[in-house]
Parts: structure tokens; sequence; C-alpha cells
């Protein structure tokens, strides 16, 4: 008796997960689909740079490609490849996250090394969005210490976008302290300092500023700065270029392990290969990415303000080691508000 | 009483509703729930200690626990009250208001942040008041609490408010009859009955309160040691990809919880006994 | 009790003119310190979401409504609430069942554990579903074998919806069935009845309506679940996005107004289910007055 009561509330939960499991969704036929898993501030970017793709794979291959997107957190969204989403490519905001994809065997550890410029066909720097006309007269990184400027910014344990804004103001320290870490520190703390609101995201911090009207400036990637001023027009905002800032390269990788199952190999490298023509080029600089290809760069000269930019591996060494010594747990950037 | 067994039951069914309750309990909530203790357990006991007894981390429990116990204790009262005068009095709009309590269920959490926040704003609509009286509430731990209170309201007054309507008004009548004024009917008669529910319901509005995130993150500010929360903590370490480091901290507050409903449960089966032993 | 109330009896002369006009006077105040509390609370964040849905007309809000996103985030979610709430409804009658009828040992620690999802951050909620059900827990290599897609698609937003409301139904018919007691139930059963018969006969009339309110709550919560499931469904566009996320994601594009719009038309869900109750109960009132 008991046992048969046992078996009946067993087969009862047995059935449900198999009705759920029913709800799964099936590929169609002919068309092949990919899933390019992604960071926020790249919505626009890939919702133009997919149509045009898709329009080049018919003409190349005579086969339809229908891509899937997800957005998030660049470190969420590494989280989710990594426990089962199946991305056949990853572009998110920074190559320790792709990375920490690889530390999972999911990918081949020199990923970075596969595609041109560090696997980063299109970059971006940090810059700053004052209010219009810049009542505060911010120029550069040292009036941000000042003591009546309230500054925005996200956290940078929790955002990718915060760790370049938090890299490139310690990267401008150096320099002006001539490499003196303590000095610079100190600069950087006096920085965060007059931060009131750290959001979890670089999104949130743009809505920060930009909505609810916190703060005299933002610290923003500049494809983020730029974005602003084209939804809440150019009579509300104005983007100021630092002196020197870090150069950001958002990476993008393929998911070995994904597409070697799927069988998507060909289309997703093609897919991350595009991005460097020149077609690839020209969206993302109409999307307020800074092209890498020279004759793009040189046709859209008069939309990016010259910075002096730096790379992480000349400041910092690597990502791995800026990640241990500011961002770990302990690191630098607690001891601020130690 | 204690050594006599059990009267012999006539109700079917305790196998079948044991194996339903215990084997769905078990495969959607409990066994995952277990990957928590499984997954900190890599720490060992020296790292689980040392994550959980942080600065950073023990400063977010208290936040969360102050935040999420002010505002538990706010919606005790007033759920109280709402749940009484939903049920004793009529006026004009009482469904519509009877509704509008449940909002805070449906709602996307973050919706409910993003509009608590702009409202609560320095400049906001509720906010300009509070600025008046040189109060700040969006970015500070009053902030957090106002959005806590929201999450919450809804579980004091859906759990006051049948055992309001099955409180016998003749009860009351009678206590009135012999005397009594309308106080002490109030404290001796309805508050004695409500209380276990009331306990219900500011422990599980106090639990909610705990772990809520969607809401609180945008009004928080997330500045650390000043407004940052426990499953914030919990974000930033599954952001660095430190899983086990995030769990050691979903261990502890889970564990709080649990004590908290463990308790609360027993208070009730114990003042239940005592009112049986009282008639 | 009793014998407090009898030695005041001398002491006060019960006059009920005085207590009616004193009835009236807390019933004013009370009513208007609920109004203040819930406006400040709850009426004006939902004026708020609304104004901002037609800020921009109601062009760009039905534009936002219909948008084949916004349509698939919606179909998503009810089809996510139409497994959700029976599942939860079925086990919520199990529970009650089990917790009302018998006793046995362990049940004040059952019923914390059955209350339990209620105190669980959604935040871990989402966490520990990925453990389970990924690649690296307990379930996730088995799963993969048999072909079956838990993460990142339908089923895993499913159960983790499941998980968040779990409680609802049961939380909301112990008390209601505890009250009933089990008489008629035990005569139903002498007199020849089978467990199924007594069920439908004399157990769900009993019940209906506080199990109805179980499940409109239920409901109401799995529609508008956000912090579990996010983490679970991995925010495909068109695919594993439920309304809720849908908002976020209008949000991060700087659409506030469609945000807010499909947040408005969540928020009338809600209503809408909450006027079914209102209703339902309005009629049970008639029944019992009939």
């Amino acid at each position: 008796m008991k046992r048969k009561v046992l078996f009946k509330s067993t087969a009862f939960i047995l059935s449900t997960l198999l009705l759920l499991s029913g709800c799964g969704e099936e590929n169609g036929n002919g068309t092949v689909e990919i899933l390019n898993v992604s960071y926020d501030p790249t919505r626009e970017l890939y919702q133009e740079f997919n149509e045009a793709f898709a329009k080049y794979w018919k003409e190349e291959q005579g086969q339809e490609v229908k891509i899937h997107q997800s957005h998030g957190g660049s470190g969420s969204q590494a989280r989710s490849v990594i426990d089962g989403l199946e991305a056949d490519v990853v572009t998110l905001a920074l190559a320790y996250d792709i990375d920490a994809i690889g530390n999972q065997d999911l990918l081949n550890s020199d990923w970075i090394e596969r595609l041109d410029d560090n696997s980063a066909p299109y970059t971006s720097t940090i810059v700053f969005l004052v209010r219009k006309d810049n009542p505060k007269g911010i120029k550069d990184w040292d009036d941000l210490t000042k003591k009546d400027i309230s500054v925005v910014t996200s956290n940078p344990k929790t955002s990718g976008g915060a760790r370049w804004n938090y890299l490139a103001a310690w990267g401008y320290g150096l320099e002006k302290f001539d490499n003196d870490e303590e000095k610079t520190k100190e600069f950087v703390q006096s920085i965060y300092k007059n931060v009131e609101v750290l959001d979890s995201g670089a999104r949130g911090s743009t809505t920060t500023f930009v909505e609810k009207g916190l703060g005299d400036v933002l610290i923003s990637w500049e494809n983020e700065a730029f974005l602003s001023l084209k939804e809440f027009g150019e009579d509300e905002f104005e983007i100021i270029a630092p002196s020197t800032s870090i150069l950001a390269e958002p990476s993008v990788a393929v998911v070995d392990s994904v597409v070697d199952e799927r069988g998507t190999e060909e289309v997703a490298e093609a897919y991350l290969n595009y991005l460097y023509t020149v077609e690839g080029q020209e969206i993302a600089a109409k999307n307020y990415f800074r092209p890498r290809n020279v004759d793009v760069v040189a046709k859209y000269k008069d939309q990016f303000p010259e910075i002096k930019l730096f790379t992480i591996d000349e400041v910092f060494g690597s990502w791995k080691e800026a990640h241990e010594t500011h961002f770990k747990d302990g690191g630098v950037f607690d001891s601020f508000y130690e | 009483m204690k050594r006599k067994r059990r009267k012999k039951n006539v109700l079917p069914g305790f196998g079948l509703t044991m194996g339903i309750t215990t084997m769905y309990l078990s495969i959607i909530v409990l066994i995952p729930l277990s990957m928590v203790f499984i997954e900190s357990s890599k720490l060992g006991w020296q790292g689980f200690i040392e994550v959980v007894t942080s600065d950073r981390v023990l400063h977010a429990y208290k936040i969360s626990f102050l935040t999420a116990f002010s505002a538990a204790l706010i919606n005790a009262v007033f759920g109280l009250m709402i749940a009484w005068v939903l049920v004793r009095y009529s006026f004009p709009g009482k469904r519509l208001i009877d509704g509008l309590i449940d909002l805070p269920f449906a709602l996307p959490t973050a919706v409910a942040g993003i509009a608590l926040t702009t409202l609560y704003a320095e400049d906001g609509w509720i906010g300009q008041f509070f600025t008046l009286l040189n109060i700040k509430v969006a970015f500070t731990p009053l902030g957090i609490t106002v959005a806590l209170v929201f999450i919450g309201l809804p579980f004091v007054v859906r759990i006051i408010q049948p055992v309001l309507e099955n409180i016998e008004k003749e009860v009351e009548e009678a206590a009135s009859s012999l005397g009594a004024t309308k106080k002490q009917i109030f404290t001796k008669v309805i508050f004695p009955e409500l209380l276990p529910s009331l306990l219900t319901g500011f422990s599980l509005a106090f639990a909610r309160g705990i772990g809520e995130y969607g809401s609180v993150i945008f009004i928080a500010g997330n500045m650390p040691m000043n407004t940052e929360i426990a499953p914030l903590m919990i974000m930033t370490k599954l952001e660095q990809f430190d899983y086990a480091g995030a769990t050691a901290i979903a261990a502890v507050m889970l564990v709080v919880s649990f004590l908290c409903l463990i308790i609360i449960n027993l208070l009730q089966k114990w003042s239940r006994k005592h009112e049986m032993q009282g008639e | 009790m009793a014998t407090d109330l009898v030695k005041n009896e001398g002491k006060h002369i019960h006059k009920p003119t005085a207590v009616k006009k004193e009835t009236n006077w807390t019933k004013r105040v009370l009513i208007t310190v609920m109004f203040l509390y819930l406006s400040i609370f709850l009426l004006v964040p939902l004026v708020y979401i609304f104004v901002k849905a037609f800020e921009q007309g109601s062009g760009v809000y039905f534009a936002a409504i219909t948008n084949s996103d916004a349509l698939d985030a919606i179909k998503l979610t009810l089809l996510v609430t139409l497994i959700t709430v029976p599942l939860n409804t079925v086990f919520g009658i199990a529970a009650a069942w089990l917790i009302t009828r018998f006793q046995f040992k362990g049940k004040q620690l059952l019923l914390s554990l059955i209350e339990l999802p209620f105190a669980v951050s959604p935040v871990i909620a989402g966490l520990v579903l990925v453990l389970f059900f990924g690649p690296r827990g307990v379930m996730g290599p088995l799963f993969s074998e048999l072909g079956i897609k838990i993460l990142f698609s339908t089923p895993g937003i499913v159960i983790a919806t499941m998980f968040v409301t779990l409680p609802f139904v049961a939380r909301e018919l112990i008390p209601v069935m505890q009250a009933q007691g089990k008489a008629e139930e035990e005569a139903a059963i002498s007199l020849g009845a089978s467990g199924w018969q007594m069920f439908v006969r004399v157990t769900l009339p009993n019940i209906k309506w506080g199990l109805l309110y179980g499940m409109i709550l239920c409901n109401a919560r799995a529609i508008g679940e956000f912090g579990a499931v996010s983490v679970i469904s991995g925010r495909i566009r068109g695919m594993t996005n439920t309304m809720p996320l849908h908002v976020e994601i209008l949000y991060n594009e700087y659409q506030f107004s469609a945000a807010f719009a499909v947040a408005s038309l969540m928020s009338l869900l809600a209503i809408l289910t909450l006027t079914i109750k209102a209703w339902i109960e309005w009629r049970a009132e008639k029944q019992q007055t009939a």
C-alpha cells in the first residue's frame, strides 16, 4: 500500500518534469541559428550588425541565419555561459570575463590571439558626460577630485564598465604623479569620495545621471556618452574628453565547446570576422565605437575626440593582475571604504 | 494524553499527500537549496568564517537586518490597521483599495525600484516634501526601508485579514455588553486573537525583506559600508566568479530566515495550545 | 479574561451613543491614515507608472505592448503562469490536507519548510537552481544526457517561478482548513464515501474561496517574478524573455515610456485578477446571506 502511494507520487512528479521538458524549443530546418551573448551597451550595435551579417551570409552561402541576442551585465552574462547558456559567440566588455569562461574549458585559453587586435574588433574609451555648458568647468581627471563636484559612476565590483573607469583614472594618476602608487591611490580615492551613488551596472549609472538628474559628471564609456547625447538631445549634455584615458578593448570570442556541439563553427567564426570588415567597422563607428580599420578610422576622424590612450597591458600588465590588485575582495578599491 | 496513541484517523490520503508534499518540496526547493551548503563547504570551515565575518559583509548584514526589521515593524503596525479598516468599515472605493494591496506582488521588483527611486529622489513627487524637512530618502538606509515596506505590505495585510474576518462579532458584543470599553475589547479580546497572524505576517515580511534585491538595488545607492545590502554582497562575489563565497553569504541568510520562520511557527503553536488551555 | 471584564463592570456605565460617536471618529481617522499610507507607498507609484507610460502619447504606449518582442514576452509569461499555478495548487491542497488533517512528528518543521521560499532571496533562488541544474551540478549532466534543456529555456523559468510561488496556495488554505475542522469529512468517510468523493463533495466546497484566493496571489506573483527568473533565463530576446525581463530591457534601451507601458500592463493584469477575486468574494458573501 505504502509503496503504491510512493510510486503514485513519484509518477506525478516525473510526469510533471516531463511535461515541462516538452516545452523546450526546437530549431527549424534550413536556417542556422546562433546566439550572441553580449553586454549592455552593445544592443544598438548588434541590432544593426546582425541584419548586415544575415544579408552577407545569405549572399555568400545562400543560407538563412538567425542571430539571437542576449544582453546584460558583462560578468553575469559570462556566468550564464559558464552555467550552460549555449552561446556560439560571446562579445563582452572585458577580456577578464572571457578568460573566466576559458577557465572552465569552454573555449581555448589562447582565444585572445585568434583574432586580430587582441580579439577586440572595436574599441572605446572612458570620457566624461557633463550637463550643458559644463557649469562646473570640468576639463580633466583632476577636476573630479574637487570638493564640490558630485561624480556618478558604477560599482567596479559589479560592473565591467566601471572597472575601465577606475583603471582610466588610475592610469592618469600614475602619469601625473610619476608612477607614485601611494599618491595615485589617494588621487583615485578622492574621486570615489565624490561618488554618491554606485549603481550596480553602467547603464544604471547613465540613467541615474541622465534621467534622475543626479551629479555633475558621469564617468562613462565613450559610446554610452554619445548615445546619451543622441537619445536625450545635445542641448542637455556635453562630452568632455580628458587628456589621458584608457583604451577599452571589449573582446569577442567563439565558444568552442558550443559550436563544436552545435556544428556552427563556420558561421560563428564568419560572424566575428565580419566585425573586422569595412562594413562591420562602419557599423561599429556609426554606433560610436572606435573602429580599428585605418580607412574607417580616417572616415570617422571628426566623430571621436583625440585623447592620449594607454592600454591595460602597458600600465597594469594584464587584466588578471589588474583584477588581483584592485578589484579582488580586500583589494585597493575595497581599501577606499575601510 | 501524551502517552496515548493517537486516535485512529479515518481520513484517507495521509500517504498520498505526504508523498506529494515532500517530493514536490524536495525537488523544487529543498534539494536545490542544499546546493548552498554543498557549494559553500568547498571553502572549509576557516574560509567560510572568514568570508561571512569580513567587515563589509557584516556591515551589509547589519543594513539588511535593520532595514528589513524596521520595514516589517512599520508594516505590522499599518498592516494591522489597514486590515482592520478593510474588514470592519465600509467606505467608497473599498474594493479598489483592497485590490491595490497585492500590487507589490504583481509588479516586477525592478519597476517598483525604479518608480520608488524617482518618486523619493530629492526633487521627486514625494521626496520633495522630505527635502523640506531636510530628510534624504533615496540612496540612504531610509530609502531601502521604503522599498522594503512596499515589498512586505501584502504579507502582513493578507495574513491578518482572514483571521480578523473570522473573529466572531458576538465575542466582541458579549464583551461590550459586559461593559468593556473599546480599548479593553481590542487589547483583551481582539489583539490576542490576532497576535499569531500578526507575528506570521511580520516574520514573512521580515524574511522577505532580508533577501530582497531587485527593488532595493535602485534606491540603495550601494555605497560600501553604508548602503550595501547582503544580497548585493552575493552579487559582488558572483561577479568575481566566486561561487563558494557567494553561497557562504547565502547560507547565513538562509539559516537566519529559516530560524525566524521556525520560531514564529513554534510561537504560534504554543499560543494556540495556551489558548485552548485557557478555555 | 472574563474576570477582568467583570471587575470593570461597575466603573463604566455603558452608553451606546457615546461609543457610536467614538467609533465614527476612530473610523474616520483610521481610514484617513490608511489612505495616506497607501497613497505614498502604493497609489502614487502606480499613478507614476501610468503617467510615465503615456508620457509620449498613446501611440507609443500601444506600439510598446503590441511589438513582437513584447508579445513573445507576454506569451511566455502567460505560459509560465498557466503551468505554475495549477501545479502549485495541487501541491498546496496536498500540503494543507496533510498539515491540517493529520498529526505527525516534524509538522512545524514541514510548515516552516513550505514557507521557506517566501524567505529565500530571489538572488539565492536563481543561484541554487543554476548550481543544481547547471553543467557542474547534480542534475545538469543527467538532463543533458537525456537531451533535456532546463536552464536558459522555458522549463528553467517555470521551475524558478514554481520555487518562488510555491507557498501561496498552501499558506492560504492552512488557516481556512484549520478553522473548518475535520468533522464533516470524517462523517462523509464513515458514511462510506470514497476519498475522492469526500474531497469533491465536502472539502472542495468548503475551501473553494480560500483556494481561489491563494491561486490569484500565486498568479500575481508568478507574473511579476524577476530576480530568480533573470538569473535562469539567459535573456534571449524573443525566446526566454518574460514580461519583467522585457521591462528591464526596454528601460536599459532608454525606452522609458515603453518600459513603463509594459509595466502598466502588468499592473493591469494584477488588478484584473484582483477584480476577479473581489467579484468572487462578493458572490461568496451573497451566497452566504442567501
